[in-house]
């Protein structure tokens, strides 16, 4: 079997993690509970005449992505697979919205065209001339985690060589009030460095676009080698030490062989009990680290997490921002990613040095 | 008339999000399409709507659309003879 190498990446979140020279070496602090992702120079990647018909989400796919080849020096690859929640929901609000403003006529084309979940991926092949395996995962929170896994078939499999992979989702007015509404979001203001010690419900939403080029062949860029990643649709606080145990076994490993684990609590009093049932017994003695107050709450928010234990990998530091609970070991081997939002869709995610 | 232009080309920045274009940079006799302001067939789309829906100009017959929309002179003299809103 194959071995799969992270061979480059391309971040856009809440945080200053576009310039692949910087690793969290400004972390911002937020006090507001729905945090747009920083803008970056879009028409560095996107002619004036492609960019205005594109909303935030597509934009930051296409200057993720090309920044993602670029430091994996490559100009294409056989498969571009994206994982999106909620896909290009800016658009899908604009033309249903205009339905009903307007009796249902006047209905232009443009929103509509956009807005459907594989936009991103189709538009990132456009822009990079890309006829190969182009697949687009609409999961909830597994979305990029299912893309992980069709991109480690592939690559195992020797279907492919080079794909590029990248969770993606934005913001879009009409949805964040109804996630206020419901309480999804939260009510009140939390600081970010705080928000774990909250202990209310709902999370701090946000957006990004995370993208990597994933191998076969490790390269002097490479960060790290992607082990395995499992999902579990479905999950009881009571199993969850069991099935963490039997994903470890099937890699021949043990929970002693983990220098750290990157955990998706986000601070929603009725869900972390998932996160506290590892970190209090299975994990207690492995160094924890968690994200989701620096990148926010999103469908693909875990790919942020995939983008820093990459990045913990190569450097072999862990930045202070993200460190929940103990010692920063000497040196980082395997990074364990946990995840689940509202209680569902559950994932593990294995990370080793290379 | 003038107010009539000036209208139409704030509408086209607007619902086309023509970037980095301002209003008072289309000329009343540019080419909207072309080697003008480089509008295409979906912007064709776009602006037929906007006709019915503001102008209450319903464009049949899409041949039409190519005299009409040529220029915002163009534009604005058919809105101006045929609207009935």
């Amino acid at each position: 079997m194959e071995k799969v190498y992270i061979n480059g990446l391309g971040s856009i979140s809440a945080q200053n993690t576009f310039d692949n020279s910087e690793f969290l070496n400004r972390v911002e602090f937020y006090t507001e509970n729905v945090i747009p992702a920083i803008d970056v120079n879009y028409k560095a990647f996107i002619s004036p005449a492609a960019a205005r018909r594109m909303a935030k989400g597509i934009k930051m796919g296409i200057a993720a992505s090309r920044t993602a080849l670029e430091e994996a020096n490559l100009e294409n690859v056989d498969a571009i697979i994206t994982g999106t929640g909620m896909g290009c929901v800016r658009d899908s609000e604009k033309f249903l919205s205009a339905i009903l403003d307007n009796d249902e006529q006047y209905l232009t084309p443009t929103p509509f065209i956009q807005s459907t979940h594989n936009t991103v991926g189709g538009q990132i092949a456009l822009d990079i001339g890309c006829k190969g395996y182009n697949f687009t995962y609409v999961h909830g929170s597994v979305s990029f985690e299912s893309a992980l896994l069709d991109a480690l078939l592939q690559i195992k499999t020797h279907e492919s060589h080079s794909i590029l992979i990248g969770g993606v989702d934005e913001l879009a007015p009409h949805t964040i009030e109804i996630h206020k509404a419901v309480n999804h979001i939260k009510s009140e203001v939390v600081e970010a460095s705080k928000l774990l010690e909250n202990k209310t419900k709902g999370a701090v939403f946000s957006e990004g676009a995370n993208f990597f080029v994933v191998s076969n062949e490790k390269s002097e860029t490479s960060y790290a080698e992607v082990v395995d990643v499992k999902l579990i649709n479905t999950l009881q606080t009571d199993e969850l030490n069991t099935e963490l145990n039997t994903f470890l076994e099937e890699q021949n490993l043990s929970i002693q062989d983990l220098s750290a684990v990157i955990l998706g609590c986000n601070g929603d009093v009725e869900f972390d009990g998932f996160y506290d049932v590892l970190a209090e017994n299975s994990l207690k003695d492995t160094p924890q680290l968690y994200y989701k107050h620096l990148s926010g709450e999103f469908h693909t928010a875990s790919s942020f997490a995939f983008w820093l234990a990459a990045g913990v990998l190569k450097s072999q530091t862990i930045p202070e921002a993200v460190v929940l609970k103990g010692g920063i070991p000497s040196e980082i081997k395997y990074i364990l990613l946990y995840n689940q939002y509202r209680g569902q869709n559950h994932s593990f995610n294995l990370l080793k040095s290379c | 008339m003038e107010a009539l232009k000036q209208e139409l080309k704030e509408s086209l920045v607007e619902q086309l999000n023509l970037e980095d274009i301002t209003p008072a940079e289309i000329a009343d006799d540019d080419m909207l399409f072309g080697d003008g302001l480089g509008l295409d067939s979906i912007d064709a789309l776009e602006l037929i709507v906007m006709l019915d829906k503001t102008y209450g100009i319903k464009l049949t017959d899409p041949k039409q659309g190519r005299a009409i929309f040529e220029s915002i002179n163009t534009m604005s003299a058919y809105i101006a003879e045929h609207r009935t809103k």
